[in-house]
């Protein structure tokens, strides 16, 4: 079913907004940022109109309000990943703090899961960098050694090498599930199988997937996820990392605090059970509330339907694109295993200048190295100019992109 | 705001048509600065006669990689501090550095800043005014590297 476009753009108040006297609003950063629909922004007001109280802690009915509509929001997230255990879902600050998390207790954690001298952790060179450096930071605190998958020129995972780079000293597999530079969608099928052949362990980036693919964690097959919900028309400062409840069970806590606790002696504290073990310290109560009503809007409009759309924009856009003469397509060139960001560069003009002119015309696009710069550099360009999309564009857009990419061609031409 | 008050034709010049452009020997030190946010990149060789702040700037190489801003930015330093002193090329930077850093509010001096005055349509964009300093910023520090904190 084709998504209503029209209805559906009315739901984000900001998209009426003109920039620069009189240039509609034309946001493609999606990637970086999704827009707020009404219902999300009215979910933070109402939130702290109505029921503004800290969680599990008081008992009078403000708390009682604020901890039923906190642990709805995880009943919500769940059920968006069809997680089998509501006690799985665990909220962070954003994807970064949820990969963080991981890599810091597998330091710390009991055999068989603590990564030490002599272990491998194995991550691909399309990574954002919040997927690059907390291994390079575990790395270096336990000895272990950091490996990594290498992309094609066409922007997919060389995967010919599994065996060789998974190898029985992989303790895990970290790895993006969709890349925010290249648009790819990784066979994680592939990777998660040879995983489990050496017994590593496997957490997928989510963080450009959620919010554009209908996710379901039984059959993805991976033993955490990452994803950050203002990506997906939440808030900003809520993320999630889902976790095998068997694992979030036997791995150590991450930050010590409030709420994390079972019992509190002078002398040693022990701890609370998943999720709230992974929670301490007052959580982005009103944050998680907006979440939950972001994940139920999409849930509403249906992801088989977003994604269905998204498909479309991805194809218009990659041929329009592809007749733009000096324009260089930096990812997969076909729709197929693909979502609605294209990465490009345009002959001697730096993405500095494309995005600045495009910004003068209304058009919001991602300039520079995309926080993936060894993924930049492996294409030998210093950074790329970024449109990604989603539910609310339109092809009307793309056209305004394709004629904003001949004003810029104009300035600096010749 | 207008876009036109950012890319000056003697921007767009200088960035089609660089000066001084291309790594050269003699040097008495090189450096090389990155812009983390945006990726830009540029080694900047400085060559210098005599001692202290009273040395000549003989000459200025660089290569880069970068937008116009940054590129056109560096070209024109050079115009700028070729065959001067180090002092009255720190004084053509700090006048420099004042207008990028005057939200547009600053009134340049073309005497002193000839083509850099094209620069002040950009001091309106925060975005690129490390743009436009990153060259500055680079031969900065290599003179520095030469004749010590000046």
């Amino acid at each position: 079913m084709a998504l209503d476009v029209e209805t559906i753009r009315k739901d984000f108040p900001i998209l009426d907004r003109v920039v620069h006297g009189d240039k509609p609003l034309v946001y493609l950063d999606n990637a970086a940022t999704s827009q707020k629909p009404r219902k999300v922004i009215e979910a933070l007001v109402e939130y702290y109109e109505r029921h503004n109280a800290n969680v599990h802690r008081g008992i009078h009915t403000l708390a009682e309000e604020a901890t039923a509509l906190y642990e709805s929001a995880r009943d919500r997230v769940a059920a968006f990943i069809s997680a089998p255990s509501r006690d799985e879902v665990i909220f962070t600050k954003n994807s970064s703090e949820a990969m963080n998390l991981v890599a810091r207790v597998l330091a710390d954690a009991e055999p068989p899961h603590r990564i030490g001298p002599g272990d491998e952790i194995v991550i691909t060179e399309m990574e954002h960098h919040s997927n690059i450096v907390p291994w390079h930071q575990l790395a270096e605190r336990t000895g272990a050694a950091v490996r990594w998958f290498q992309v094609t020129d066409d922007g997919r995972l060389d995967l010919s090498t599994v065996d060789e780079v998974i190898t029985e000293r992989t303790r895990i597999v970290s790895m993006v599930h969709v890349s925010n530079l290249l648009g790819t969608i990784n066979p994680v099928e592939t990777v998660i199988r040879r995983a489990r052949e050496v017994g590593a362990l496997v957490l997928l980036d989510c963080s450009q997937s959620a919010p554009h693919l209908p996710l379901d964690v039984r059959a993805l097959g991976a033993d955490f996820i990452a994803f950050t919900g203002h990506k997906m028309l939440g808030p900003t400062g809520i993320g999630v990392l889902w976790g095998r409840l068997d694992l979030l069970r036997v791995l150590p806590p991450f930050l010590g605090g409030g709420e994390m606790i079972e019992l509190v002696t002078m002398e040693r504290s022990t701890f609370a059970q998943p999720p709230h073990k992974y929670e301490a310290g007052t959580p982005p109560i009103a944050e998680a509330v907006g979440l939950g009503a972001a994940v139920d809007y999409l849930s509403g409009i249906g992801m088989e339907a977003i994604a269905a759309h998204e498909t479309e924009l991805t194809r218009y856009v990659l041929s329009e694109l592809n007749q733009v003469d000096g324009l260089r397509i930096i990812g997969p060139n076909t729709a197929e295993d693909r979502v609605a960001e294209v990465s490009f560069t345009l002959d001697g003009i730096h993405p500095h200048d494309v995005g600045q002119v495009l910004d003068e015309l209304g058009i919001a696009v991602r300039v520079g190295h995309h926080c993936a710069r060894p993924a930049v550099v492996r294409y030998g360009i210093p950074a790329t100019t970024r449109a990604s999309f989603y539910l609310y564009n339109t092809p009307a857009e793309i056209d305004v992109l394709v004629r904003g990419l001949a004003r810029v061609k104009k300035v600096f031409g010749g | 705001m207008n876009l036109d008050s950012m890319y000056q034709e003697i921007i767009l010049d200088h960035y089609k048509n660089p000066h001084h452009r291309g790594l050269r020997e003699p040097f008495d030190a090189e450096v090389h600065h990155v812009n983390p946010t945006c990726g830009d990149e540029i080694t900047v060789r400085v060559y210098l006669d005599g001692a202290a702040d009273e040395a000549k700037v003989v000459d200025v190489s660089y290569d880069g990689q970068g937008c116009s801003i940054s590129q056109a930015s560096t070209s024109v330093l050079t115009d700028l501090v070729i065959g001067r002193t180090v002092r009255e090329a720190f004084g053509t930077m700090d006048a420099f550095v004042t207008l990028m850093q005057g939200r547009g509010q600053v009134e340049p001096d073309e005497d002193v800043l000839e083509d850099g005055v094209a620069f002040a349509g950009v001091a309106k964009y925060p975005a690129r005014v490390k743009c436009a300093l990153l060259g500055w910023m680079a031969f900065k520090d290599a003179v520095a590297r030469v004749v010590g904190g000046v």
